[in-house]
């Protein structure tokens, strides 16, 4: 028979599985949204938003509730402090999508240009996240430390890539200086998906410390 | 530096192996919690630091303990002289029918100690280090049993000590008080290891983590696991541990 104490942690992790799935599918549809120049798919996501704040409260309050009434410790203990975090996490990478959805309708008329994204390296940037994102919940779901481990790696290439746009904007700043200012809006887009990748990043930190006990936050092991 | 020392213990009732190879060392001033489920041994083994099992006949045992130094099963040792070294707090109060005063008294005389102005102060300084001393102040002229049960367990500390103990056993010292009165025990405690060095069985896993600075758990008559307690809450390396701190035990 379940324990009451595994039940509780159990129905804890499915609300954090359903707070992922919708903030996936805010990353999923803000990709669409930007790629497609799709308004009224950006328009959906940013009304959706609201959605991902409400779930972040209401799984504060159920990790607060569980931690009063149960005095977890060990794995228990780090398995709620990674939840808080993770939907913390979780909540700011949704912030991110809102974001891109916002740009969409603020500073867009039409797709960008296909070789200039190609340049940016802007969809693969969008993959790589993606994958770090779905990399972190299958390593929870799973509880496998070097899954989580694994995301690690990606973030160097999602900072590279950042790093990299930054040579191409300033490029075209000099070839287009009236569009400066478009071209800046559009470097910010690509800082929220270098933020979502920082973000992964630090979920992955919390899975490995709920599993492993270790604390990787600020260290250099994980490079 | 390590004021007990345990070496090799092996204990016995009768055919029953209660402790198994226990080596351990406690440090000076410090409280170390014994955790563990009911029979593992833990009160046994706390009980073997001031020879309290030596009454119950039929038990054996091999392996030595220390304190400071010294073994104290080696032959010769006077087992009162211990005592006055390592007082005892029992699960239950079980102040004795006499006054307050008297109570605190009672280990001072029993050593001989007749001089009425020392006895006093010492019953004073003693009730002031068990945190009882403004709430009986003004009757300690009366019987120990009208005091509650939280404030009698805070006289049987007081009482032990009195007698200016380096090494202070406690047996569940607070499974039969309220949470008020298990709160003012606790923060006894914490007050207390500055002068004392404390060793308590606890079946309260909050109370461990709270009060120690190291836990042991004992499972089946072996030590499993010996850490700092915060380690021990938070990342135990022993499965055992983890599963009875966690309660999913068996």
């Amino acid at each position: 028979m379940e324990k009451h104490i595994d039940l509780e942690l159990r129905l804890l992790k499915d609300s954090l599985m359903q707070m992922w799935q919708m903030v996936g599918k805010q990353i999923n549809k803000s990709e669409t949204a930007f790629m497609s120049c799709d308004r009224s798919l950006a328009r959906e996501v940013i009304a959706r938003e609201k959605m991902c704040n409400a779930m972040e409260l209401k799984i504060d309050s159920q990790c607060e509730s569980f931690i009063a009434l149960n005095n977890p410790v060990a794995i228990d203990l780090r398995l709620a402090l990674a939840i808080l975090k993770i939907n913390n996490n979780l909540e700011r990478i949704a912030d991110f999508a809102e974001g891109v959805a916002i740009f969409v309708l603020k500073n867009m008329s039409e797709p960008l240009d296909k070789d200039f994204a190609d340049k940016l390296r802007i969809a693969e940037m969008f993959s790589e996240v993606k994958l770090m994102f779905s990399m972190a919940q299958e390593a929870l779901e799973e509880e496998n430390s070097g899954k989580a481990e694994k995301v690690f790696g990606s973030d160097n290439l999602v900072d590279e890539i950042n790093h990299e746009s930054i040579k191409v904007l300033v490029e075209q700043m000099r070839k287009q200086p009236e569009k400066a200012e478009e071209y800046l809006y559009l470097h910010s887009v690509i800082r929220k998906l270098e933020r979502i990748g920082d973000r992964c990043n630090n979920i992955a930190e919390e899975i490995v410390f709920y599993l492993d006990a270790k604390v990787l936050k600020h260290s250099k092991i994980k490079e | 530096m390590n004021i007990i020392e345990t070496k090799d213990l092996d204990f016995y009732y009768g055919d029953f192996h209660a402790l198994k190879g226990i080596n351990m060392d406690i440090e000076k001033q410090t409280v170390t919690a014994f955790i563990g489920p009911s029979g593992c041994g833990k009160s046994t083994y706390l009980r073997l630091f001031n020879r309290m099992n030596d009454l119950i006949p039929g038990t054996r045992m091999t392996g030595n303990i220390l304190i400071e130094g010294e073994d104290i099963y080696a032959k010769g040792v006077e087992v009162d002289r211990l005592r006055k070294k390592v007082g005892m707090v029992f699960q239950k109060p079980n102040p004795f029918g006499k006054t307050i005063f008297d109570n605190v008294a009672y280990g001072l005389r029993v050593n001989g100690i007749k001089d009425k102005k020392y006895i006093a102060d010492k019953v004073e300084s003693s009730l002031k280090a068990a945190a009882l001393w403004e709430e009986v102040k003004d009757k300690l002229k009366k019987s120990a049993f009208e005091l509650s049960g939280g404030q009698q367990q805070r006289l049987c500390i007081a009482r032990a000590l009195a007698i200016e103990p380096e090494i202070l056993l406690m047996d569940e010292p607070a499974s039969a008080l309220d949470p008020i009165s298990t709160a003012k025990i606790e923060e006894l405690i914490f007050e207390l290891k500055d002068r004392y060095t404390i060793v308590i069985v606890t079946h309260n896993m909050q109370q461990a983590a709270r009060v120690s600075d190291k836990t042991a758990f004992f499972y089946l008559g072996e030590l499993i696991e010996y850490d700092d307690t915060g380690k021990i809450f938070t990342n135990p390396m022993k499965v055992e541990t983890q599963n009875y701190i966690t309660g999913r035990f068996g």
